[in-house]
């Protein structure tokens, strides 16, 4: 116990340092992205520590989360919903009704090739239908102003409600990626996900009528309580505040903000971290365990190995939802193209493996210390390779050097995680 | 004549790339499906493997290039490509001497090798980017057409021109060797012979006297090749970029398991379905057609199934389809 307090607290002084010896707005930004990737860290753990599940769509789940944030509170547009928004609804409708037609045929008809081509034609002929009544509607939506809107806007209402329906955005995918690839061979959830993540993104990126894809969707509002910095600093309380500790407002205001966030992210983790450790402890937790220590013996028990793996898939999904959702919160806007595999998927893993999988508190602290690295040696790597470079003559092979430093983290993470897995494999905080 | 001049689009722009891009998919899962067969894991690290081998071909192409060497009309990359093949070679057998053998013989779960093969893709890929940066990379020299869309034209007096590149040529014509060298090695030589017990009964070829080490080196070897000989053919064919080599990871393992994981010749025809139906769910066929139906009814659309900023889709629908009906894929893969 008292050797994790200190692990903690190892951690907690290398954001001090980073506020000392850098700025405390560095600090807290680092915090604040290292507090969201420890509730995504939490979903992994529950994932791949209690049921031993190999999720790699941690990012698409993640941007599951921005959609959801998009859709909830960024601002309405009228003109673009009434040029097309019944269209495109009914559209996703056909599309789903399509697939669950497709399915209920291939469930209830004999077994052969009449069902094969049935099922083919209720596919190709719902795609038809589909892209017939989606295609007009998209083009109308996405004609209207497309330099400012070109999309169907969302609803307007707070962030904060957008944070759950963010879980339940990402639950519903991993509904559906879960159905599909739980129940065979581990490494085919591995590549599914993969593939998932990558289309969810893709289609972020790509349909401009939701998400207005590469053009990105900004001024998304600030959640209660944060303020806007720029109200901050023409209110007379605060400007009174920041004069009485003799801090320049400007500054100020960002730590505020930011440490309000940082306030909010912590609530939300600690009520995340308190449910999942009650889950663990619970009756529901012993049986996850025991399924993924011995699926066989469990199954033999009478547990329904594929049913619980994919609720706890579902839940892991939905708590990385919630974190993604409150990413986009954060940053203010959606870019779809800043959705990249080795930092919203792969970072995360190394998290949680080497904080110690199983363990809810090792996850928190694997975050928080492999996001401080990360993050720090963005800003640390151009300077230390050319303390390193400094005896060299000037050249192509120096600036070679400096730029590419910070590709320096991808093998350092590599190696990270190789050395963990290799010496420590129970991570720095092990599984009880 | 319409018809002839439909063709010919078909051919020209289904067809050809079809062929050169599930050829270059065949040789990735190949290796894929080999590492599987006999190191009972997904490697997870190939698509940078892919990557560590183009790279090292390119850089060594380069020096050729500086020093004045060149290949006459074909590329001088395949000059290069034996260096990248040894160097991705001693690479990766390096990797397995640090890194996997420890996990053989402690005979882990082969969840857990393909998390360790994650790790040791974020090292290549950042020694990849280390070195060669995440710029887009050309290194194609050499004759540029086997036949230009204009000879073609002007030789056959058609509308519509058939271009092949010599890249997509030489793509094809590599798969082909490479292919039929490893099913003789596979088949006749008896090292093959031994790599096909060894992945059919471990305990069985231990017991007879294989000798598991060498097994595993030589798989590494002929996977790093594949590797590097794939990679380089995608380089060639489109350009080197390190992010999207890992991307291949994708449709390289839907064509490995569409054909079977483990299965040689599944990993063939899984990269050609593969890349055939991405090609042609992604393809404007509207030309085509005007060609073929009478003028009247002549489509306005593109008649474009799917853009092809998801083509990742494709391969996507086809490995789930896959998993749901047949899990062991078309050639009866060892796996479930």
């Amino acid at each position: 116990m008292t050797r994790n307090l200190l692990l903690f607290a190892g951690v907690a002084l290398l954001f001090v340092l980073t506020g000392f010896v850098q700025s405390w707005n560095l600090s807290l930004s680092i915090l604040n992205m290292a507090l969201l990737s420890a509730i995504m860290a939490m979903g992994v753990n529950m994932q791949w520590g209690y049921a031993g599940l190999f999720n790699t769509g941690i990012m698409g789940f993640t941007a599951m989360g921005g959609l959801a944030v998009v859709l909830i509170s960024s601002r309405p547009v009228p003109v673009g919903w009434e040029a097309g928004g019944t269209g495109i609804l009914a559209g996703l409708v056909l599309g789903v009704v399509t697939i669950a037609a497709a399915v209920y045929a291939s469930r209830t008809l004999p077994k052969g090739r009449k069902r094969n081509l049935i099922v083919a034609l209720i596919l190709v002929g719902g795609f038809v239908i589909y892209r017939a009544v989606l295609d007009p509607a998209v083009t109308a939506v996405e004609a209207n102003d497309p330099a400012t809107f070109g999309n169907i806007g969302g609803l307007g209402l707070p962030s904060l409600i957008a944070w759950p329906v963010g879980g339940i955005l990402a639950g519903i995918a991993a509904w559906a990626i879960g159905k599909t690839a739980l129940g065979l061979r581990s490494d085919y959830l591995a590549i599914a996900t993969l593939g998932i993540a990558e289309i969810i993104v893709a289609v972020l990126k790509n349909e401009d009528w939701l998400t207005r894809g590469v053009k990105n969707i900004t001024q998304l509002p600030r959640p209660w309580p944060v303020p806007m910095e720029v109200d901050l600093q023409q209110s007379a309380t605060f400007l009174g505040w920041a004069q009485s500790f003799g801090a320049d407002p400007v500054t100020m205001s960002t730590i505020l903000v930011k440490l309000l966030y940082a306030c909010l992210f912590g609530l939300v983790l600690v009520v995340i971290v308190w449910a999942s450790e009650r889950m663990l402890n619970s009756p529901w937790g012993r049986m996850m365990r025991a399924i993924r220590d011995n699926e066989v013996s469990a199954a033999a028990m009478g547990k329904d190995v594929t049913r619980r793996h994919l609720q706890v898939f579902i839940i892991g999904s939905a708590i990385v939802g919630v974190a993604g959702a409150m990413m986009t919160t954060m940053d203010g806007q959606l870019t779809p193209s800043s959705y990249n595999p080795l930092r919203y998927t792969f970072l995360i893993w190394v998290m949680v493996v080497v904080g110690g999988s199983g363990n809810n508190w090792g996850s928190v602290l694997g975050a928080l210390l492999i996001g401080w690295l990360w993050l720090i040696v963005e800003s640390l790597g151009p300077a230390v390779m050319g303390g390193i470079t400094a005896g060299m003559g000037d050249g192509w092979l120096k600036t070679h050097l400096i730029d590419s430093a910070q590709h320096m983290r991808l093998l350092t993470l590599g190696v990270i995680l190789l050395l963990v897995l290799r010496f420590s494999p129970r991570g720095l905080i092990p599984e009880k | 004549m319409d018809t002839l001049n439909a063709l010919v689009v078909f051919l020209n722009f289904v067809v050809v790339p079809g062929l050169a891009y599930g050829a270059q998919l065949a040789l990735g899962a190949l290796g894929v499906t080999l590492i599987y067969g006999i190191l009972r894991f997904s490697n997870f690290a190939h698509g940078d493997t892919m990557a560590f081998g183009t790279m090292t071909t390119i850089l060594v192409t380069w020096w050729f290039q500086s020093m004045g060497i060149t290949f006459g009309v074909l590329p001088t990359a395949l000059l290069a490509l034996p260096f990248g093949i040894i160097g991705t070679a001693l690479f990766v057998l390096g990797t397995d001497r640090v890194v996997y053998r420890f996990y053989r013989q402690k005979k882990a779960a082969p969840v857990i090798l393909v998390m360790v093969s994650m790790g040791v893709m974020f090292v290549m890929n950042g020694v990849v980017r280390l070195i060669i940066g995440v710029e887009d990379q050309q290194f194609a020299d050499g004759g540029r057409f086997v036949i230009s869309a204009g000879d073609f034209k002007t030789a056959t007096g058609l509308a519509e021109g058939l271009a092949i590149k010599s890249s997509q040529a030489i793509t094809v014509g590599a798969a082909i060797i490479v292919v039929a060298w490893l099913f003789w090695f596979l088949q006749k030589t008896r090292t093959g012979k031994s790599m096909r017990a060894f992945s059919d009964n471990e305990d069985l070829a231990l017991l007879s006297g294989i000798n598991p080490d060498r097994v595993v080196a030589v798989t590494w070897i002929i996977a790093a090749a594949l590797a590097t000989i794939a990679g380089t053919l995608y380089g060639l064919d489109k350009s080197f970029k390190p992010f999207t080599y890992f991307q291949l990871l994708l449709p390289i393992f839907a064509a490995a398991i569409v054909g079977g994981l483990g299965s040689p010749l599944g990993a063939i025809a899984g990269g050609f379905v593969i890349a055939f139906s991405e090609v042609i769910v992604t393809y404007a066929w509207k030309k085509v057609v005007t060609y073929v139906v009478p003028e009247s009814l002549a489509p306005d659309s593109l008649l474009q199934l799917l853009t092809t900023d998801y083509k990742f889709a494709v391969s996507f629908v086809i490995l789930i389809i896959v998993l749901l009906v047949m899990p062991t894929g078309l050639f009866k893969g060892k796996s479930v």
